[in-house]
């Protein structure tokens, strides 16, 4: 960690105007879930957990993630200030897992914890479900910052080739066809959240013990891979 | 160069150093724009630039003609006169991938400009900022219909081939291409709007999926739950919240269409829906414009 990477690196993510735009996104969230609790009297327990599943982990999480993990090394690649830092004699593994820390916490603050209100305000009732939709949205944040941080390095198309992935490859695909679902970031937190909730109602295409291995593999490989990356970036001109 | 420099009559000599004259017609404001226009619409497809940029346009184009394609074949194998998928509903069906192809190419249309600082040097031809917009938004427009018409026609030759009435299917295929322009207009306009709010291309990409996709989820979503809780009149409202649904309603309008989505507006709210659409197409045209009135360099 370096203090001084961190601070630039949380300006440059969530400046004041920034942070009110992408406050949207879970803002809306949350008003949806209220908007749902008002209108729907006696809600049934699985209409709250489609929409925290499908909503709030399906779309507002790995959106903020990818927002947050591109825009924490991508945009500094992009315009060529990357240069000035890999100029001092700061290691990269320092350097990737600053920035690394600094999006899971702004993912935590604009993406797991409007999940764990959206939780409580559709799902009350049920600590279980909630805690673990919170430690779904957690554990995922943690995987897909890892993954979009990589890609942020490794490619100038970063935003689009994760959402090539969130979109076409989760939601398409893995709605479409059930053995895709075994290999997405969501699936396997969501194994985790139902791990932790316990009670049937939260499911995951993948068993837990699996699912979290393969968070950690995803987490820990993209850290590696991005500081082994940053040794070698070259500059190149935009296209 | 002050003013005072060309005050002072016949102290300056240009020197002839050989280079070769332009003799021709000079084409002026009109030949600008439609060159401004045409290098938009193939610079949204990577014609004329680097092998890698054409991967991702032609990549996301191939995604949209393959469910016509498969389409096609399931209606020539079930023998069926009538098309699997109405012609109109296609694009709404297949809509996340003209969000992506959205996202992706509209803000490296206007944000590389802006990024490296290209605008002055348009503006000191006759170029004015109008005839920009103006080129910038056809382009942009020209490339997404290009993208929504080609699945139409593999959809519409394939309902011919299977001997579907040439007549009605031949309305209905002109009744979606003018309706894929307006849709077409629609996305270009907030696509080109939000791009050209930002000259970092990834934050423009990121703002434009979230929002085609966002609102989409948010909608499907409200409008499946109202459905459900038998509450039809919300459901249909709800559809104006994103461009995609608001489409979806507004094109009910044109004599022959009807998109079956989880719910519909009643025609008057399909005029509603139509008047929001054109308010859109409109005010985002006249943001942009504005947006474009004063570029700082």
């Amino acid at each position: 960690m370096n203090r001084t990477i961190a601070r630039l690196t949380l300006r440059g993510l969530l400046s004041p105007r920034r942070l009110m735009l992408l406050a949207l996104i879970p803002l809306v969230l949350l008003g949806v879930a209220v908007l749902l609790r008002l209108l729907v009297t006696d809600m049934p327990v699985d209409l709250g957990v489609g929409v925290v599943s499908s909503l709030a982990i399906g779309t507002m999480l790995p959106l903020v993630a990818l927002i947050c993990g591109t825009g924490a090394i991508a945009t500094e690649i992009d315009d060529g200030a990357i240069v000035y830092l890999l100029a001092k004699p700061i290691p990269r593994a320092t350097i990737v897992i600053t920035k690394y820390v600094v999006a899971v916490g702004a993912t935590i603050l604009l993406a797991v914890i409007p999940t764990a209100l959206a939780s409580v305000i559709l799902l009350g009732a049920d600590a279980g479900l909630v805690a673990g939709y919170g430690v779904a949205a957690l554990v995922g944040a943690l995987a897909y910052c890892a993954l979009f941080l990589l890609l942020g390095v490794v490619t100038k198309q970063a935003v689009v080739a994760g959402l090539l992935y969130v979109l076409l490859w989760e939601s398409l695909i893995g709605g479409a066809v059930p053995g895709a679902q075994a290999l997405s970031i969501q699936q396997w937190a969501l194994s985790i959240g139902a791990k932790i909730s316990g009670d049937g109602l939260l499911s995951a295409a993948v068993k837990m013990p699996v699912g979290a291995a393969l968070l950690v593999a995803v987490a820990g490989f993209g850290l590696y891979f991005a500081i082994n990356r940053l040794r070698s970036l070259t500059i190149a001109g935009d296209s | 160069m002050s003013e005072s420099n060309f005050a002072g009559r016949g102290t300056g000599v240009i020197h002839d150093i050989g280079y070769r004259h332009y003799d021709g017609r000079r084409g002026g404001r009109p030949q600008i724009r439609r060159a401004l226009y045409v290098q938009s619409l193939r610079g949204v497809f990577g014609l004329g630039r680097a092998a890698r940029t054409k991967i991702l346009p032609f990549t996301l184009a191939s995604f949209m003609v393959l469910p016509a394609v498969i389409l096609v074949a399931v209606q020539m194998v079930m023998g069926s006169t009538t098309p699997v998928l109405p012609f109109a509903s296609y694009a709404i069906v297949v809509q996340a991938i003209p969000a992506l192809f959205l996202a992706a190419l509209a803000p490296q249309t206007v944000s590389r400009d802006l990024r490296f600082h290209t605008m002055p040097l348009y503006f000191s031809r006759p170029l004015t900022y109008k005839d920009y917009v103006a080129a910038k938004f056809a382009g942009m427009t020209s490339a997404l219909f290009i993208l929504f018409a080609v699945p139409i026609v593999v959809l519409y030759a394939g309902a011919l081939l299977a001997k579907a009435p040439f007549l009605s299917n031949t309305g209905d295929f002109l009744m979606a291409l003018v309706a894929a322009v307006f849709l077409s207009a629609l996305l270009s306009v907030i696509g080109l709007l939000i791009a050209s709010l930002t000259p970092r291309r990834g934050l423009g990409v990121a703002a434009i999926i979230t929002l085609m996709a966002g609102s989409f989820t948010v909608v499907s979503a409200v409008q499946g739950i109202t459905t459900g809780l038998d509450q039809q009149g919300v459901a249909a409202w709800a559809g104006l919240f994103s461009p995609m649904t608001l489409f979806a309603g507004a094109q009910d309008l044109l004599p022959g269409v009807r998109y079956e989505g989880v719910a519909e507006p009643s025609t008057a709210g399909q005029v509603v829906f139509a008047i929001v659409l054109l308010a859109l197409i409109a005010g985002g045209y006249a943001l942009l414009s504005l947006r474009y009135k004063k570029v700082s360099s």
